[in-house]
């Protein structure tokens, strides 16, 4: 800013003074408009634990519950699912899920507190659609002559197996999410709660 | 009458001392002066005004309706699902308006890349016309986000899940992106939160900055001076009055020409609201005949035809650089296929505009550039395991022609200045 005779340089200074006062404001304006899209207290509250009761879930079988608005499925896996997961650990991205997508008491070989009853939220890492279950194993599945049974995203192929661990180069960057849960008793389970009550 | 015309006269007058519309009128219409040899590709701009008409339109009648609420009703169905099934099923013609609706997103975009097809092929991007452009991919961009926020509306399987494969790409951006991705949201799943806001982008946001940017679109339009299919500068010769010889008065030359264009349009379009308005299912997907189930992804699911061809580069990118996620990298393949139209008007140096005047290297690249936007389109709408005639993968298809698609303008500035171009003529030609 050059001050010659034509310009005034203390009204100039106070017209930018002015202005960056103005912008300041003007930014300071936007901030609850741009929080007022956040969750809100009610969303923040939603999301109250579930309460499931397994009794009726036979081995092999498996049951969909709404945790959060998310699919979190609770499946009963039979011996022969339990034996194969230890057999595909080369094929998987992440076979100890060191990634930390499950609580403590669930980073184990079977990603799970009682060994056969798998809990995990049935979302794909990749773009979050929820992946079909594919028990049927072999060529009879569809997928591969190998295939150990297990889960395939509609969207974009990314193939999981019996412990929610992602097969290697595909989309999906991580295993699938184990929520946090605990039993109240043999057959009843609780999720997103798991504090020693 | 000649009383009647004095009141008129009178009437104008006095308009005119406080509103210039006759200025206007005639700096827009009957002394914008407009290229004489405009061929079928000029029939695209203003039906693509027609639409936006369209568009405004139906969707005001249909909010009137139109319940943007993700709880379930007393019979267990969403109530957004309901209300649009109320409107196909109770409201007085509700179903014709809400088929105008659906089919003009459709023929909005079929509008659009025809007419953006024009500019390629006649350099009409190229200087002084760098600013119409943008303001167009301006509306381009701000018309993706309409029909996405849109798509959500009728909160059906489709909606629901593209939608949430949509909002979980922002995720994939490194640190801010999964908060970024709530905070689009506005909670931790696409829920009601998400309805309530995309349907105040979808009507009101969104369509404030299109009809504002198709104005701006429009001034620098009739600032510079249209471009034509010789690609040849009409202001360069003018008449003793300084109106360019080969320019003709937009109005009554061209709205005539145009309505011509409109009525064939609406035939058309007539064709498809009354007998398939479902398009084959491109047009309205079956699956969103279903209501949005949070716990259930239908078995395939795909983006609608307009967005096949930038979802096909999303796809491509499996491999991981610089320790992000493939998934990150899809992103921005898709992302830089949309915006790379951007910076056309720089990486084009060619010495002529039109393809008329252009060598057999550039309409090579190009021919093949729009074979290949078209089967990125086609296998887009394909599940990723798809094989052409049943044993060619389309997989690494799409990587290749991926790869094409950004190679043709990454590599624009030598081959456009390579290329041995015919010259062009002084004045426009009658071809």
């Amino acid at each position: 800013m050059s001050c010659d005779d034509n310009v005034d340089c203390g009204r100039r200074r106070l017209l930018v003074a002015t202005a960056a006062a103005g912008g300041v404001a003007g930014v300071a304006a936007a901030v609850p408009f741009v929080a007022s899209m956040l969750p809100s207290e009610r969303a923040k509250a939603a999301g109250a634990p579930v309460e499931v009761d397994i009794s009726k879930l036979a081995p092999g079988q498996m049951m969909t519950v709404e945790w959060r608005g998310k699919p979190v499925w609770i499946i009963n896996r039979t011996k022969e699912m339990l034996d194969g997961l230890a057999k595909i650990a080369d094929q998987l991205a992440d076979p100890k899920s060191d990634k930390t997508m499950q609580p403590d008491y669930a980073k184990n070989d079977t990603r799970s507190i009682k060994p056969e009853i798998l809990v995990a939220v049935g979302i794909c890492t990749h773009l979050g659609c929820s992946p079909t279950d594919k028990f049927k194993t072999g060529a009879e599945s569809g997928i591969d002559p190998n295939w150990p049974g297990g889960f395939i995203c509609p969207c974009h192929g990314s193939t999981f197996d019996l412990a929610g661990r992602v097969y290697k180069s595909k989309p999906a960057p991580d295993n699938l999410e184990i929520p946090p849960h605990m039993y109240l008793g043999d057959a009843k389970l609780i999720i997103g709660e798991d504090k020693k009550a | 009458m000649s009383k009647v015309n004095a009141l008129l006269q009178g009437t104008l007058d006095w308009v005119d001392a406080r509103f210039p519309l006759t200025a206007n009128w005639k700096a827009h219409l009957s002394e914008y002066y407009a290229p004489k040899n405009f061929n079928f590709w000029y029939f695209f701009g203003s039906l693509a005004i027609l639409v936006l008409v369209i568009q405004i339109v139906t969707g005001i009648f249909l909010t009137m309706h139109f319940k943007p609420d993700a709880s379930l009703n007393a019979s267990g169905v969403p109530v957004a699902f309901a209300s649009v099934e109320y409107i196909m099923r109770d409201v007085s013609w509700g179903w014709l308006i809400r088929y105008m609706h659906s089919t003009g997103a459709s023929a909005f975009f079929i509008v659009v890349y025809l007419h953006m097809f024009r500019g390629l092929i006649y350099g009409s991007y190229r200087k002084p016309r760098e600013l119409i452009w943008l303001f167009g991919i301006g509306i381009f961009l701000c018309l993706m986000g309409e029909a996405f926020f849109g798509y959500l509306l009728p909160w059906g399987q489709m909606s629901f899940w593209g939608a949430q494969v949509i909002v979980n790409l922002f995720s994939a951006i490194p640190v801010i992106g999964p908060d970024l991705s709530i905070w689009l949201r506005g909670d931790y799943v696409v829920g009601d939160a998400t309805l309530n806001r995309f349907f105040a982008f979808h009507v009101i946001a969104m369509p404030l900055v299109l009809v504002g940017l198709v104005a701006a679109h429009i001034i620098a339009l009739h600032e510079v001076g249209s471009n034509n299919p010789d690609g040849v500068e009409i202001k360069k010769k003018k008449d003793a009055n300084g109106v360019p010889l080969d320019g003709i008065p937009f109005h009554p030359y061209y709205t005539v020409k145009d309505i011509v264009g409109v009525i064939v349009f609406l035939m058309v379009f007539s064709v498809i609201v009354f007998f398939m308005p479902e398009g084959g299912g491109y047009f309205l997907e079956y699956n969103n005949f279903d209501p949005a189930d949070p716990l259930k992804t239908p078995p395939h699911i795909a983006p609608v035809w307009y967005f096949t061809p930038y979802y096909s580069l999303l796809r491509a990118v499996t491999y991981p650089l610089l320790g992000i996620d493939a998934k990150f990298w899809g992103v921005v393949a898709m992302g830089a296929g949309v915006v790379v139209f951007a910076f056309l008007p720089w990486l084009d140096r060619s010495p002529v505009k039109s393809i008329r005047y252009r060598g057999s290297l550039t309409k090579t690249l190009l021919a093949i550039w729009i074979v290949g936007f078209f089967i990125l389109g086609f296998l887009g709408t394909k599940d990723p395991a798809y094989k052409f005639f049943g044993s060619i993968p389309g997989a690494p298809v799409a990587q290749v022609l991926s790869v094409y698609y950004f190679l043709f303008f990454l590599t624009m500035p030598i081959w456009s200045s390579l290329d041995r171009c015919q010259p062009e003529p002084d004045r426009v030609t009658m071809k």
